[in-house]
């Protein structure tokens, strides 16, 4: 379990990170997103105990990052965004001497290597130096050096980027797999990737946090209403009046298109307008092609939030 | 010890591993072994004109001392290639654990700053040692052809350890403050060359600072050592001159922690 209390960072006169509270809970996948710049790496580092906070602390499993630095660093595997090899090395080699430093028992030491390795499927590159292999196997690599002595807690600072698609969809497959075992907080600026991966997400902007949730509960919660996309064959202007005059609707866009003209209808929130919308439209002798809602995605919500907070500051 | 073990194993795989260590071994060893063979020609030539000079004839050869003219002569002209290579030794110790982010391994990892510290120092110490240790060959070959007194060839080597320490310790320093392996070279060779003819200025200072100065001198404590004297004062110098930098360096490491 990880909890975050009032946690500040400033480097002289900048503030990288602003009062951050929140809590993962133990097993629970956390997305920590937010744009570049906006104090993610800054937060890991001091929850790694690699840099100290100015104010405020953390605690991982109840030690404190100050105080219990060393009990800290015994629980957590930590990958950072430049994954912290040894190009000279071999993978074994190296996680070998990553699990020795981490306080693995020589006794353990053997199979806790090869579970690592089978878990992030590098196993088949055991002798290879990790100076050739490619980008992706690298990750890996830095994935399983975060694994090798079975932390209770994950730390991984955008452990996709740079990566193609396929091994993207790989690492991600991993990362989930490792759920239920291992508290894991998961750094991105990429947000589907919080969508899939995440139960919970803490989205912060300029060191604060601006939104946290579940990714549906924040969907939910942030939707200020619902857009309805409708088809409707019908003189442009007399539609659109129509449509305004439904009650509940709080604005209508038109947009062209080939067949029929394209509305796009703006609701208050909390209320299902479809119903009174296609009754108005069929009563008036229009031809209704299409009605559906249009989902807000987090990323629209993620655009909001840290546009917002932008222009605020 | 377990960590420290760790960090001292994976550093001297990486020396041995890279061609660093063969090729500082190699580079050394060809030019000492060349500077040892001129000494020795030298030596010879000496023997050679005093033998046939007629006042030798008569009262008999004068006592060409073997240790003094060959032996003294050629670790004196060793430490100063060794000031320009342990510099090339302990150059990427820290600054290419920063400039890669391993560091940032390291440091959070369960252990100590000082067991890190501890396991490169002695991880450089070792590789100076084994190198330093095979030109004992140059003194068995003395032992063939002559009779040199061992005492102060063994008090020699003792020195050669300790200011092998001091060098890289100094080293290590400069390559902890920076990520750069040019400047952690240079920084390093600046400070030892300078450590090393402080001394020069004692001649120029008053009374006070001379004395200071001299002391300083990293090169001055090795004389006694080549003479077969082992002075506990230059014993402490060397370990406390160890000590300092080691400290100084573990403070430059942890002063992300308390750096604004």
């Amino acid at each position: 379990m990880i909890e975050v209390r009032e946690l500040s960072k400033q480097y002289g006169d900048v503030t990288a990170v602003d009062s951050l509270s929140f809590r993962a809970e133990t097993g629970q996948i956390m997305g920590f997103l937010g744009p570049n710049g906006a104090g993610k790496t800054t937060t890991m580092r001091m929850l790694t105990c690699y840099l100290p906070p100015t104010s405020g602390t953390a605690s991982i499993d109840g030690f404190d990052i100050g105080e219990d630095s060393l009990e800290v660093r015994r629980r957590i595997g930590y990958l950072p965004e430049q994954p912290p090899l040894y190009l000279d090395m071999t993978v074994e080699a190296y996680l070998g001497f990553v699990a020795r430093i981490k306080g693995v028992p020589s006794a353990r030491l053997r199979s806790s290597l090869d579970d690592t390795m089978q878990k992030t499927g590098v196993t088949h590159v055991a002798r290879t130096v990790i100076g050739h292999l490619s980008k992706g196997y690298k990750q890996r690599v830095g994935l399983a050096q975060a694994l090798v002595h079975s932390p209770s807690v994950l730390i991984l600072d955008e452990p996709t980027v740079g990566l193609d698609p396929k091994q993207i969809i790989d690492i991600r497959e991993t990362i989930k797999s490792l759920r239920g075992e291992h508290t894991i907080i998961l750094s991105t600026h990429i947000l589907p990737e919080v969508a899939m991966t995440c139960q919970k997400v803490v989205i912060i902007n300029n060191g604060r946090i601006v939104g946290e949730g579940s990714p549906e509960s924040l969907t939910a919660q942030l939707k200020e209403g619902e857009i309805l996309r409708a088809q409707i064959a019908g003189p442009k202007e007399a539609v659109q009046a129509l449509l305004a005059s439904v009650p509940g609707v709080l604005d209508v866009q038109h947009e062209d298109a080939a067949a029929g003209g394209i509305f796009l209808v703006t609701t208050a929130p909390g209320q299902d307008v479809r119903d009174p919308l296609a009754k108005a439209v069929i009563n008036n002798g229009y031809g209704l092609r299409e009605l559906r809602s249009m989902d807000m995605s987090l990323e629209d919500i993620f655009l909001r939030l840290t546009n917002e907070e932008r222009v605020e500051a | 010890m377990r960590n420290f073990l760790a960090i001292y194993s994976k550093e001297m795989r990486s020396y041995f591993v890279s061609p660093v260590a063969y090729v500082i071994a190699g580079v050394f060893l060809f030019l000492s072994g060349y500077l040892f063979r001129n000494i020795l020609m030298q030596f010879n030539y000496w023997c050679l004109q005093f033998s046939q000079r007629q006042q030798f004839a008569q009262a008999g050869m004068p006592n060409l001392n073997l240790n003094e003219m060959v032996v003294t002569q050629f670790f004196s002209v060793m430490d100063f290639i060794w000031l320009m290579v342990v510099p090339m030794l302990t150059m990427r110790l820290f600054a290419e654990e920063k400039k890669s982010g391993t560091i940032e391994l390291l440091m959070t990892s369960p252990i100590s700053t000082t067991q890190i510290l501890l396991g490169k120092f002695f991880a450089a110490l070792s590789l100076y040692t084994v190198i330093v240790a095979l030109t004992i060959v140059f003194c068995l070959i003395l032992e063939v052809y002559g009779d040199p007194d061992w005492g102060p060839i063994w008090s020699a080597y003792l020195g050669y350890l300790l200011l092998g320490g001091t060098f890289i310790g100094v080293g290590v320093l400069a390559s902890s403050v920076t990520e750069n392996q040019i400047v952690a070279v240079l920084l390093a060779f600046g400070t030892l060359l300078l450590l090393w003819l402080i001394d020069w200025s004692a001649s120029f200072a008053g009374p006070t600072a001379a004395k200071i100065l001299s002391y300083l001198s990293i090169i001055q404590h090795l004389q006694d050592f080549q003479r077969g004297v082992i002075d506990t004062g230059d014993v402490v110098f060397y370990l406390s001159f160890i000590f300092f930098t080691l400290f100084l360096t573990t403070r430059v490491l942890e002063s992300r922690r308390w750096r604004r």
